[in-house]
């Protein structure tokens, strides 16, 4: 007896996507919905693909965070200055920014690839210990800090001459590659470059914000990162001081509207199969047991720190690529879009979805959407600021009502976690002597699991 | 200690790296007070000692909470908010004195945070700390836009007519106003009421027991809703008094003014060391003096004095994570 479903749960999860996918291009090209709704329903898509992350941060891992707002509006300008400047060339060459950004986050890599392969934090607590032999305790301290702050500065000049090095070679790769296409083939490349640049930049600031937070208990990080995403805040309304592009508190304009259904929709597909594939692989049960209980899977041999830091560095590069899907999608970057009041949206959408369902995050976007714009419709003419007074009030009852979220951890479909390999040794036969009761209801576990 | 030898090379360098950060210290302050004249220095140190104790009358209120419930009440800015509304009112409308309209603020701010607590919080006592997290961000959200409604306090800035006049006073070029003097005697009046309350009173004890062990406090004979709802009374009657001091040394009001300093007076609280009283002063002190000395001495200061502020929070969380009073903890396996 092989313990399989009936039908596999791939094939009802494709057949909703495709469905949805074919309905909303045929809504939009039949003119059954209008332009302002067809954006609303790609806004819910980018929101989903942002609280995802969120939900492998806070779900997944149990990382409190309230800073998420701050990698989404990293993603959205890292990527908007990469297509602007291809538009409409402000940096002086039209891929000077994408060499630019890149070639940063190359040294960043470098530095972080010095410090991992030399393995400076053994190095420094050797140093520390034979410091401790000879001068009193907080001297020791002191010169093992300045010690590592030598060698910190020098690994950073080294990633710097990195990074100006390799700024250089990309700017004549790209210029020799991508400036000899014409703009209808570069268009579709140059966006996912930019996509992938804002995801990336996102990832890898997450990744240096998260490694010394993320030793913070759950409160305090959560402070710590709200902290963070209000000097994003405060940093972008005064982004014109250091590049003039950005226009700081006006807002950035002219940014190419590239995103459209398509995009969007392979935005989402493209994270729900990532986030999927990593919640059920080994890691992914690494980053769970972190949440569960950090001690014990310590004691298990999961390196919490590493576990951590790469479910916030993944969480920060979902909300990067949602923040450059955003940036293209209205043309137009202010930074009250990126402010504190919106950064609680995806908290509570995955908090209304249900903590740890990735299905309960898409489901609970859509609806938050629907909720949001949906009032505007609903309520008549002079009550518009009535919205922000129902919604509070939902958020209220929800939480009043129905702690656990929508859908608890549960998912639907081929987003529920796949069941073991089969194994050569066969499931044992229903004996004759058994209860036929026993069996029955471990059936029944093995059909529910 | 275990050292046996001591390498004095060693320690002469330690000695160097010390005495070069301490004259580097000393000579950043030094800069910093000529740059615009020791007056301007003074000056600006003394409005940021005033802004931090209108932020400690916030700061408490979160402190008093967290320490006793672990719950962030996002929504304490708001009350701080309502409180300077209340007075505005009794002041513009009712044409009441000072006293009286902070009276009156206090009490409005008492009534609407017990409310909250016992409508919003009480029911998830014994949910995930998130729900309530959540619940509270809600609460204020509802506040901030409720108010904002035209037939309620209305959405735009409120010029605050003060119910006193502005008197200054000269010290050799330093300007103290009554303002100042009314926010600092006002404010140690109040933490001198609440320290007495928390210390020496049967309703302080019980407080002090419920945040130390719910359980054990309940075992004791001690209503311990009945404490909790007292505890965000006390908070809130301060806020209220610290929404009517923000108003008079800012006269400009709106709906959405408690969430900064709201905000910052939470990072205050976490400064000093989260659930201690001492702590929630003097980190209020220093969160407001650096927000002024941001203002004055940092170029574009103004437009990043947030930036700053935030700044401070994570170096402190990154060198002493429990803050200045804050006593160690550690995790129970």
């Amino acid at each position: 007896m092989r313990l399989r479903r009936a039908i596999p749960t791939w094939l009802p999860t494709l057949l909703v996507a495709i469905l949805l996918f074919v309905a909303v291009s045929w809504a939009k090209s039949t003119d059954r919905i209008t332009v302002y709704w067809f954006q609303v329903i790609q806004l819910a898509a980018i929101t989903a693909i942002s609280a995802l992350g969120l939900n492998l941060i806070y779900g997944f891992n149990g990382q409190f965070s309230l800073g998420h707002i701050g990698f989404y509006a990293i993603g959205a300008y890292g990527s908007a200055l990469v297509t602007k400047d291809y538009m409409a060339t402000w940096s002086g060459n039209p891929v000077g920014a994408l060499s630019w950004m890149m070639a940063a986050q190359l040294g960043l890599v470098a530095v972080l690839g010095i410090v991992s392969g030399l393995r400076i934090g053994d190095r420094r607590k050797t140093l520390h210990a034979w410091a401790t032999k000879y001068v009193l305790p907080h001297e020791a301290r002191t010169i093992t800090a300045v010690a590592s702050l030598l060698m910190l500065m020098v690994i950073v000049a080294i990633g710097a001459a990195i990074a100006w090095v390799a700024q250089k070679a990309l700017l004549a790769l790209l210029v020799a590659t991508l400036l000899r296409l014409s703009q209808e083939t570069a268009q579709p490349i140059l966006f996912a470059l930019a996509l992938l640049n804002g995801g990336t930049m996102a990832a890898l600031i997450s990744y240096l914000v998260g490694l010394p937070l993320l030793r913070l208990g759950s409160d305090y990080f959560g402070i710590a990162t709200l902290g963070f995403a209000i000097m994003v805040y405060t940093a972008l309304q005064n982004s014109d001081m250091v590049i003039e592009t950005m226009k700081g508190a006006r807002g950035m304009v002219a940014i190419p509207r590239w995103t459209n259904w398509g995009w969007v929709f392979a935005g989402l597909v493209l994270a729900l199969i990532l986030m999927r594939n990593l919640i059920y692989s080994s890691h992914g049960r690494a980053i769970k047991s972190v949440r569960e209980d950090e001690i014990a899977a310590q004691s298990m041999g999961v390196d919490i720190t590493r576990m951590k830091a790469l479910a916030f560095a993944f969480g920060g590069f979902f909300a990067g690529i949602a923040g450059g899907l955003y940036a293209h999608l209205y043309g137009f970057l202010h930074p009250s879009t990126f402010s504190l009041v919106r950064g609680f949206d995806p908290l509570i959408i995955i908090v209304f979805g249900g903590l740890g369902s990735m299905t309960g995050t898409v489901v609970a976007s859509a609806m938050f959407a629907l909720v949001i714009e949906g009032l505007r419709v609903v309520l008549p003419q002079g009550f518009e600021d009535w919205r922000f007074v129902i919604y509070p009030v939902l958020l209220l009852l929800v939480m009043l009502l129905r702690q656990q979220g929508l859908l608890g951890t549960n998912e639907w479909g081929w987003l529920r976690a796949p069941l073991p390999p089969e194994r050569d040794i066969p499931v044992p036969a229903r004996q004759p002597g058994t209860p036929q009761v026993v069996t029955a209801s471990v059936e029944e576990e093995i059909s529910h699991a | 200690m275990k050292h046996s030898i001591t390498k004095w090379s060693l320690r002469s360098v330690v000695w160097l790296i010390y005495a070069a950060l301490a004259v580097g210290i000393l000579w950043g302050v030094l800069y910093i007070v000529q740059l615009n004249g020791p007056t301007f220095f003074f000056q600006a140190l003394l409005d940021g000692v005033r802004l931090g104790f209108v932020y400690a009358l916030i700061a408490l209120g979160y402190t008093l909470v967290y320490g006793i419930v672990s719950l962030i009440n996002f929504a304490h800015g708001d009350v701080f908010m309502v409180g300077a509304f209340a007075s505005f009112y009794a002041i513009t409308q009712y044409g009441w004195g000072f006293v009286p309209a902070i009276l009156f603020a206090m009490i409005i701010c008492t009534v609407l945070n017990v409310v909250i607590e016992r409508v919003a919080y009480k029911p998830l006592r014994d949910a995930p700390r998130i729900a309530a997290l959540i619940t509270a961000i809600g609460v204020s959200f509802f506040l901030e836009y409720f108010t904002a409604l035209r037939w309620v306090f209305g959405a735009d800035f409120i010029t605050y007519q003060r119910p006193f006049p502005v008197v200054v006073w000269r010290f050799g070029g330093l300007i103290i106003t009554n303002i100042t003097v009314i926010i600092i005697g006002l404010t140690l009046l109040l933490l001198f009421v609440l320290q007495y309350i928390i210390k020496r009173t049967k309703m302080g004890k019980a407080m002090r027991a419920t945040a130390l062990d719910k359980s054990a406090a309940r075992l004791m004979g001690i209503n311990v809703n009945g404490i909790i709802s007292f505890t965000f009374a006390l908070g809130a009657a301060l806020a209220g008094a610290g929404g009517v001091l923000f108003a008079i040394a800012f006269p400009q009001i709106w709906t959405f003014m408690g969430l900064m300093p709201g905000l910052k007076a939470f990072v205050a609280a976490v400064l000093g060391g989260i659930g201690s009283v001492p702590g929630a002063f003097v980190g209020s002190l220093l969160m407001g003096s650096i927000d002024v000395m941001v203002v004055s001495f940092v170029p574009m200061g103004s437009r990043l004095r947030d930036l700053f502020a935030f700044l401070v929070l994570i170096i402190v969380f990154l060198v002493k994570p429990t803050g200045i009073f804050g006593e160690p903890q550690s995790e129970k396996v």
